[in-house]
This record gives structure tokens, sequence and C-alpha cells, in this order.
């Protein structure tokens, strides 16, 4: 098991969302930054859905009090086991008694720790992401605090391979990371300043000539307002060129809707289902894990692809990850 | 059934059934809504219904959209024009009638008052008209098992308050212009509230997690604060 020793800023138990309860008003919730948490899981052996721990900008202090395979993904947040500084993406075998630390933000803002077998923690409707709001899912569905005790379920066959083998080569030491790592061509999206690839939106060609071009254009800074629900981006101001009303409908991770004030606001992982302000685009599926590590003060920009050049590039990581999955099922037989 | 096809995001499909809201749009919606129920696709993720529109999400990677070298997105249309060819708009059940005891005014229901000044009205006919309005609930959002309801009478509209309350109790009852809802949660929010239920519209525990479903019809009853506060199903985690 492991103990929270300090909570950081905000700690919860994420999946991969709670879905077919949106028709519900359920909300999806579910990891953010979601490639960085599937590869964490993958890394440790487990399947990718399982449960992680989502860490957002000021890290926890974890103990171990066991053997524990691990792995972190996402951000940097400059973690430390016993004040020694550990990579990111790639399995580290921890001895009972160590403790993992975190620092600076080095890059992005929110780090998935994974561990071989998962979080036990109770599935509601189908999930075990936290649904803060609701106090449902997750660990006891809250935000960790210190004192908390989370146990470990039964680890697969292929962390108990990986777990094996770290074993057998840490010797003394505190800690001991595999000498693999993750493929660097997955992982380049957080380290390349590129605009985020965004689709028109429903309402698109609601807005003026000049707020569309502005739209692409323009930088856009990510406000102090900005939590796991949604960002809202402060640049230039964004306006209709009719007064249509508009029927709520559903929105979805990525959606970018204008308020009247103008300012655009990037909905995220513990979005509402529905929606009633104006979609001027959507941020394409294979940059939703560069928006999940943006953080307040951060500049973004956007650039226009078609649907068709979106699922390509969607198709074109799977495939990556495919790859890797596969490569991590080989490695350790 | 007329509807159109648009892409959403690259990893949904909306359908858009109408650009209005009226209870024959609704009832398409609902068609749809009941299609999708049974005809669960295997690559579809799930549906989210509004009051004109369906949108459909679905795994962009699923085998049945990627094979043949098509786009998902057109092969996930041509599948869902396939299956909804045949689909009639058929008189369905009957909808079912929701009562919900509300306990109206005093310190569970605060905007009451102001509900009723506004309205040139006693607390006791804005109360009564409430109360003796059937509401059709158009779909559920916002939060879980919120329901959107029409029909309620103009004479008790109300703007929204000009600046949100930081927190508005589960099962409270509010007035947003002509529109009126019930909190499924406690949650910030910005209409007037009239009154409270001790009735728990989200059950993450049961399935559905919420008491009411689009198309169902909904009635207040008036109850004490004596039998509000003696409710056998009340919620105490939202208190």
């Amino acid at each position: 098991m492991i103990k929270i020793i300090k909570p950081g800023l905000l700690t919860t138990v994420q999946d991969l969302g709670r879905y077919g309860l949106q028709k519900y008003g359920v909300i999806a919730s579910g990891a953010m930054d979601q490639l960085a948490h599937r590869i964490a899981n993958l890394l440790v052996g487990n399947e990718e859905n399982k449960s992680a721990l989502e860490i957002t900008l000021i890290g926890p202090v974890i103990e171990f009090t066991e053997n524990t395979l691990i792995s972190l993904a996402g951000g940097n947040l400059s973690p430390k086991i016993n004040g020694v500084p550990v990579d990111l993406w790639r399995p580290i075998l921890v001895r009972k008694g160590s403790k993992l630390s975190f620092g600076p933000c080095k890059t992005g803002c929110r780090a998935y720790l994974a561990v071989a077998g998962s979080y036990q923690v109770t599935t509601v409707m189908g999930s075990d992401s936290t649904y803060i709001r609701a106090g449902i899912g997750g660990f006891l569905g809250r935000p960790l605090k210190a004192g908390d005790v989370l146990n470990m379920e039964r680890m697969t066959s292929c962390s108990k391979r990986i777990f094996q083998q770290l074993s057998n080569e840490i010797g003394e030491r505190d800690y001991i990371e595999a000498t693999w790592k993750v493929d660097p061509m997955i992982t380049a999206c957080y380290i390349d300043k590129k605009p985020i690839r965004v689709i028109v939106g429903r309402q698109y060609h609601w807005f003026t000539e000049e707020s569309k071009q502005a739209f692409f254009r323009e930088e856009f800074m990510v406000s102090s307002q900005s939590d796991r629900m949604g960002y809202r981006l402060n640049g230039c101001h964004l306006a209709l060129s009719t007064d249509k009303e508009m029927v709520s409908e559903a929105v979805s991770f990525g959606t970018i809707q204008v308020p009247a004030e103008g300012n655009p606001i990037v909905l995220m992982a513990d979005r509402q289902t529905t929606g009633g302000y104006p979609k001027i685009a959507q941020i394409s599926s294979v940059d939703l894990p560069v928006i999940a590590q943006a953080k307040p003060g951060d500049k973004l920009q956007f650039r226009l692809i078609s649907v068709e050049e979106s699922q390509l590039k969607y198709l074109e990581r799977e495939e990556q990850i495919k790859q890797l999955r596969l490569g991590i099922s080989l490695l350790h037989r | 059934m007329d509807y159109q096809l648009h892409p959403f995001g690259d990893n949904g499909i909306m359908i858009e059934l109408g650009t209005t809201i009226s209870l024959d749009i609704q009832k398409k919606v609902r068609a749809v809504a009941s299609f999708l129920d049974q005809n669960r696709f295997e690559w579809m993720i799930e549906y989210i219904p509004a009051f004109t529109t369906v949108t459909v999400l679905y795994d962009m990677g699923h085998h049945e959209l990627v094979k043949d070298g098509h786009y998902p997105y057109d092969k996930a249309c041509e599948k869902l024009r396939e299956g909804m060819a045949g689909l009639l708009l058929e008189e369905t059940q009957d909808p079912r009638v929701v009562e919900i005891p509300v306990c109206y005014g005093g310190e569970l229901g605060p905007d009451l008052d102001f509900v009723a000044s506004h309205n040139g009205l006693s607390i006791e006919e804005v109360v009564r008209i409430h109360k003796t309005t059937t509401y059709n609930v158009h779909m559920i959002g916002f939060a879980p098992g919120f329901p959107y309801m029409g029909g309620m009478s103009e004479k008790i509209a109300a703007p929204r308050k000009e600046t949100p309350r930081l927190t508005i109790p589960a099962g409270s009852v509010g007035i947003a212009g002509n529109q009126t809802g019930i909190y499924s949660i406690e949650t910030p929010g910005g209409w007037q509230i009239i009154g409270r239920s001790p009735i728990q519209l989200f059950r993450p525990f049961n399935n559905p997690p919420s008491l009411l479903q689009a198309g169902d019809l909904v009635t207040f009853k008036e109850i004490t604060y004596q039998e509000y506060i003696d409710w056998e199903d009340r919620d105490d985690k939202n208190h």
C-alpha cells in the first residue's frame, strides 16, 4: 500500500472516465491527460483504463510501505525518491519505506503516478474516477488528504514479470529504474511548442469574419480561472455576427465555447454534459494531452485542420501506443 | 424521419432533428435515443440527447470504422444512416408522471417572496400556479439528473439572479425565465429558489442514476416543513 504524507495541491484517483451516463447528466470526469495516464499504466503492466493518481502543479509526498513497481508520466514535476531525482516514462521499482516527493513544474502541470496492480477503490457507475462535485468515485469521492492509505489490486502477469526483473537488479538501492523508456516520438508532443490543432465548431459560422481570423492569428493566455472543468482563456474578444438564440446541445472534451463577454472557455475532463454557448472550435483529440498540461499563464495558439486529418493523426498515435503495448508485453517474457 | 448529420469534433456525430424547442422535436429525439439504446453499435461510446439534437460519441479506432480505408467519420455516418433508415416515429407508451413533493418558501425557498413581488402576486398564488401545472422534461443535463422542464406559466416567470449563489442545496426547486428546474446536486447556480424537495434526483448507486428522464411529466405536490423534515427518502449527505 501507499501512504499519503502530504497531499499536494490536488491529487485525485482517475481512470479514463465514466462513460455511458452523460445522457443522465453524469459528467465523464477521468484523467485530464489521457495519453500520459494510459502510458503510466502500460509501463507497470496494467490495463490502460486502470486507476492512477493525477497530481496537479504541487505534488504530494508519498510513502511506499512495501516494494512497489511504479511509473510517472505526463508533466515533469521534478519527482524524487528519497531526495534523488527520478525519470518519467519508465518503470521504477521502489523499495519499501522510500518516499516519493515532487518539486517545481519543469514541463506541464499534471503528473500521473501508476502502481502495478492499480489502486483499490470502489467502482461507482462503472468508473474509478473521482467526481469531486458529487462526492463519489475514486478515493471516498474526494481529493487525497494527509494520512490516507491506498491499497493495491493484484498484479497482472505482465506487472509481475517487470517487478521480478527489477527486483533481481535492485541490490541494496532505494529504487531502480528500468533501462528502457517510452519512445520519444510519442512524448514529443509535450516538448514541441506547436499551435494546438482544432476542428471548426458547430457555430463557427456564427462569429464575425474578424473574430474567426483573430482566433487563429492571436495568442490566448490560460487564465487563473482554470480547473478540471474548463480553462478560461484571455486574449482578443470574439464576437458573434448573429443574434440567433442557441439551443443547448452536447459539449465534449476539448469543446471551445464562447460566452457573451467574448473570452473563450475550453471544456475539460469535468465538463458539464450540455452547453448553451456557441462553439467556435473543438480541439483535435490528438492535442488534448497538450492542453491538459497547460497551466495558468501559458500562451496558446490554434491551428485549423480538417476532421479527416484529425482522425488520421489520432489513428497514427493509437498505432504508436499499440506498438508500445506490444513492446512491453514482449520485453519481459 | 428527417435529420441531418454533422461532425462533432473528430469523434462525434451530431444528429440534428430540428432547430427549435418543441414537443414534436422532443419526440423525435426520444425516438432516436431509444433506437440507439436498442441497436447499440459496438463503436459507439455513448450518446447525449438534448432539446433538438442527439450527439453520438464514437471510438475512432474501432475496427468496424477503420476498415476499407474509409475515414471513421464517414463509416460511422454510413452505419447510422443504414440503421436509422427504417426508423419510424411510432407512438411510444404514455409518458410517466412523476410527482415531486416540495416544501415551498421559508428558509427552503428564499426567493419565493421575490418571485411573488416581481409578478405582483401573493406567495400563495405563486405556489398555487406552480403546483397545479404539469411540466414536461425536455432533457437531463447541466448536472447529473437535473431536468430542464417546460410548460411553466408565464405568470410566475422571473429572471435569474444577477449574482449566482455559490451553493444551492440539492433538491432546491428554482425558476429561471419561464423554466422551472430542480437542483439535483449541491452546486452554484443563479435560479430563483422557491422551495425544496426531499426527493433525491441523482441516485449514483441506482440504474439509471437519474430519477427523471426526458419525456417524463412532472407534477409538484406541496408538503409542510415537518413533512419535509420527516421524509424517509431524504438524502442526508446533501444537507
